[in-house]
C-alpha cells in the first residue's frame, strides 16, 4: 500500500491536564513508538543513508542517468494523466450513487471497490490477457498497428484500474452523508444542474476531493506489481520509478537503487505532508 | 475535460520523434545491463560510420521466462539475447522464429558462454577444488532452489554430469553424489542474486556455486571480503543464446539490422569485452588473451550428456523425477 496509510492518526500525545498516565499506558505509548521507529521511521531513514553512502556526487550522477531521469518522467507522466481522470470518475460515480436512486446502486458501489480487494499483478494479467498479442483484442490491435501493452497505454489502463476506486471512497461518505437538501434548495431557487454542482456540490466535497486524489497520485506513483506485468521494462521507454528501483537492485547497483528509492519517498513524503493539510482542514 | 486532451498530446510528443531515427529493441535477461550498456555504444557507432545513421539501441532486461513470455504477447523485441535456450525455443514454437534458430549464428547462436563454477572464502580454508569437495560432509555449499532457478538447474545438472563421468555413466552412483551435495546446503534460496545475499551478507555457507560470469562480479562488490574464485576441472555449458524474432523484425523493417548486431557480438571487439567481464567467448584470438584469467576447463553440454533439454525436463525436473528423489533437505 501507500505510504500515507500507514501513519498512525492521533499519535502524537494530548494528554496536557488529564490525569497522570497508568504504567500500562506508558508501556503501550513506548511500544507503539518502537514500532514505529523500528517499521516506518528506520528503513525510511536507511533509503537516504544507503542512498548517500558514496556521496553527493555518485548520488546525483544516478539521478542524472537518462533511463532514471525518464523513468522519473513516466511515472509522473502517468500520474498526469491517471489522477484528472480519476477525479472525474470518482466526482461522477459518486454523484450517481449518492444523489439519485436507481437498479444496481449497490452493485456500482461494490464494482468500484473491486480494485481494492484484487491484487494489482491480477488486474495487469487480465489486461495482458484482453490487449496482449495472444489476447481477445490482440489481432485486431495488431492489424491497426496500435501498441497498447508495453507502451504508455497498457501502464496508464492498468494504473488507472488500480487507483480507480481512491476518489470515489473519499468523496462517496461524505455527499451521502450531506443529503440532497441543499442541491434541492439550489434547484428551487432556479439554480441550472452545472450551478448547483459548482457552486454548492463541489464546494461541500472539495477537501475529500482533493484528499482523494492526493492518496490516487502517491498510489499511481507507487504502483508496481500490475505494470511490470505491461510494462515491457523497456528502459528508457517503459520503465516506470518502481520497476527501475527493482532493476537497478537486481543489477547489484545499490546506491542507484536506493536514489531511485528515495525519490520515490521524497514524492511519498510530499504527499503525506499535503493529506496531513488536507485532514486538518476537512476535520 | 481538457485534460486528457492534453495527455493525448503528451503520448504523442513521447512516441513521436521515435521514427526519426533507426532503432532496435534488444530483450535481454536479466543481469545483463552493464554488458549491454558497454556493447551497445560500441555497435552504435560502428554502425554510424558504416551508414551515417543514427541509431538507439534498446534494451528489456528480466528473468527470460518472463520476457519470453511478454514477447509472446506482444513485446515488440526485434531480437533476443537470452541466457535459457528454453526459452527462444518458446518463442519458436509460436511461430515468432523458425525452429533451426540455432543455426543462424556461430556456435549454436551462442556468441558468448558460460558455466557453473565457484566462489569460495577468503583463503579457501575448506580447500575447495571440485565437484567432489562440494559432496563433502564439512562442506556447506550455496545456491538456489532448482526448482526455480534456472542458474541451479545448471548446477544441478553440472554436478551430476561430473559424477556420471567419475562414474562411468552409473546413474545411481550420480544420483547419490547429487544427494549428499544438495543434503549440504543450508538455504535453498529462490534466485541467484538472494543466494549471493545468503553467501556473502549473511556469511552463510562455505562456497557459492554460480555461473563464472558473475562470480567475479560478486568477488569485486564484496572487495573486503576477500572471495576467491574456483574452477571445478569440468562443468557444464551454459549457452547464452541469441535470435531475431524474425515476425517483429520483419514488421519492424530491421532484419538486416537485428541480423547485423547479433553478428558483431562475434567480432573480436565484442568478444573482448565480453571476455572482460568473466564470459567465455568464442574467438580463439581473444580467448587465448583471456586464458590466464579464465582457467581451462572441460566442458560437456546437456545434449551430449542429457540428450537436449525436453529430456531433462522429463526425466530430470518434471514432477517426481530426478531432481525430486535426490533434491532431499528442503
Amino acid at each position: 500500500m501507500s505510504a500515507p496509510d500507514m501513519i498512525a492518526p492521533g499519535s502524537a500525545a494530548t494528554g496536557h491536564g488529564r490525569p497522570a498516565r497508568t504504567m500500562g499506558a506508558r508501556a503501550l505509548i513506548g511500544l507503539a513508538v518502537i514500532l514505529t521507529l523500528l517499521i516506518v521511521v528506520a528503513p525510511l531513514v536507511y533509503i537516504f543513508a544507503r542512498a548517500f553512502s558514496e556521496g553527493w556526487q555518485v548520488y546525483a550522477s544516478n539521478i542524472l542517468d537518462p533511463a532514471m531521469l525518464h523513468a522519473i518522467w513516466l511515472t509522473s507522466l502517468v500520474a498526469v494523466i491517471v489522477v484528472p481522470l480519476n477525479i472525474a470518475f470518482g466526482i461522477a460515480a459518486a454523484w450517481a450513487v449518492a444523489k439519485h436512486r436507481f437498479p444496481g446502486r449497490g452493485v456500482l458501489v461494490t464494482m468500484i471497490e473491486i480494485p481494492f480487494s484484487i491484487s494489482p499483478i491480477i488486474a495487469g494479467i487480465c489486461y495482458l490477457l484482453l490487449y496482449g498479442r495472444q489476447g481477445l483484442l490482440g489481432p485486431w490491435l495488431g492489424e491497426v498497428d496500435l501498441q497498447v501493452m508495453f507502451a504508455l497505454p497498457g501502464i496508464v489502463l492498468v494504473t488507472m484500474f488500480v487507483t480507480a476506486p481512491f476518489v470515489a471512497r473519499e468523496v462517496l461518505p461524505l455527499m451521502q452523508a450531506q443529503g440532497t437538501a441543499q442541491e434541492e434548495a439550489a434547484v428551487t431557487l432556479g439554480a441550472s444542474g452545472w450551478q448547483v454542482f459548482r457552486r454548492v456540490t463541489l464546494p461541500n466535497i472539495r477537501f475529500a476531493l482533493l484528499y482523494g486524489a492526493v492518496l490516487c497520485t502517491a498510489r499511481a506513483v507507487g504502483e508496481f506489481g500490475g505494470v511490470s506485468v505491461v510494462s515491457g521494462n523497456i528502459r528508457g521507454q517503459t520503465n516506470t520509478l518502481p520497476l527501475h528501483v527493482e532493476l537497478l537492485f537486481n543489477d547489484l547497483n545499490a546506491v542507484g537503487a536506493f536514489a531511485a528509492a528515495s525519490t520515490l519517498t521524497v514524492i511519498a513524503l510530499v504527499a503525506l505532508i499535503l493529506k496531513a493539510v488536507l485532514e486538518g482542514r476537512r476535520g | 475535460m481538457k485534460l486528457p486532451v492534453l495527455a493525448t498530446a503528451l503520448a504523442l510528443i513521447l512516441t513521436g520523434p521515435a521514427h526519426a531515427q533507426d532503432r532496435l529493441l534488444n530483450v535481454s535477461y536479466d543481469i545483463a545491463r552493464e554488458l549491454f550498456e558497454a556493447l551497445n555504444p560500441a555497435f552504435a557507432a560502428q554502425y554510424e560510420a558504416d551508414t551515417g545513421r543514427s541509431l538507439t539501441i534498446d534494451m528489456s532486461h528480466g528473468g527470460s521466462s518472463r520476457q519470453a513470455r511478454a514477447i509472446l504477447e506482444g513485446l515488440p523485441a526485434d531480437l533476443v539475447t537470452f541466457n535459457q535456450e528454453t526459452d527462444i525455443d518458446v518463442l519458436a514454437e509460436s511461430g515468432l522464429l523458425p525452429e533451426d534458430w540455432r543455426d543462424a549464428f556461430p556456435n549454436g547462436a551462442s556468441p558468448y558462454y558460460s558455466l557453473p563454477a565457484f566462489l569460495v572464502r577468503e583463503g579457501n580454508p575448506k580447500g575447495i577444488e571440485d565437484w567432489d569437495d562440494l559432496a563433502r560432509e564439512d562442506v556447506a555449499p550455496v545456491f538456489p532452489n532448482p526448482k526455480t532457478s534456472g542458474n541451479a538447474r545448471y548446477t544441478y545438472l553440472a554436478a551430476y554430469a561430473y559424477a556420471l563421468a567419475q562414474n562411468d555413466g552409473d546413474e545411481a552412483a550420480a544420483q547419490e553424489f547429487v544427494r549428499s551435495i544438495f543434503a549440504g546446503v543450508p538455504v535453498f534460496d529462490t534466485g541467484g542474486r538472494a543466494s549471493t545475499q545468503t553467501f556473502a551478507e549473511r556469511g552463510i555457507g562455505d562456497v557459492l556455486v554460480t555461473f563464472e560470469a558473475e562470480t567475479g562480479q560478486i568477488a569485486a562488490q564484496y572487495e573486503a571480503e576477500g572471495f576467491e574464485r574456483v574452477t571445478p576441472s569440468m562443468s557444464l555449458f551454459a549457452a547464452f543464446p541469441v535470435a531475431v524474432v524474425a515476425e517483429n523484425a520483419e514488421d519492424n523493417g530491421t532484419t538486416d539490422l537485428a541480423t547485423a548486431y547479433l553478428d558483431w557480438l562475434y567480432t573480436p571487439e565484442a568478444q573482448r569485452m565480453l571476455a572482460e567481464r568473466d564470459y567465455r567467448v568464442t574467438d580463439e584470438t581473444v580467448a587465448a588473451e583471456f586464458a590466464d584469467a579464465q582457467a581451462p576447463v572441460e566442458l560437456v553440454t546437456v545434449d551430449e550428456v542429457f540428450g537436449g533439454w525436453d529430456a531433462v525436463a522429463e526425466e530430470h525436473l518434471a514432477s517426481g523425477g530426478i531432481l525430486d528423489q535426490v533434491f532431499v533437505n528442503r
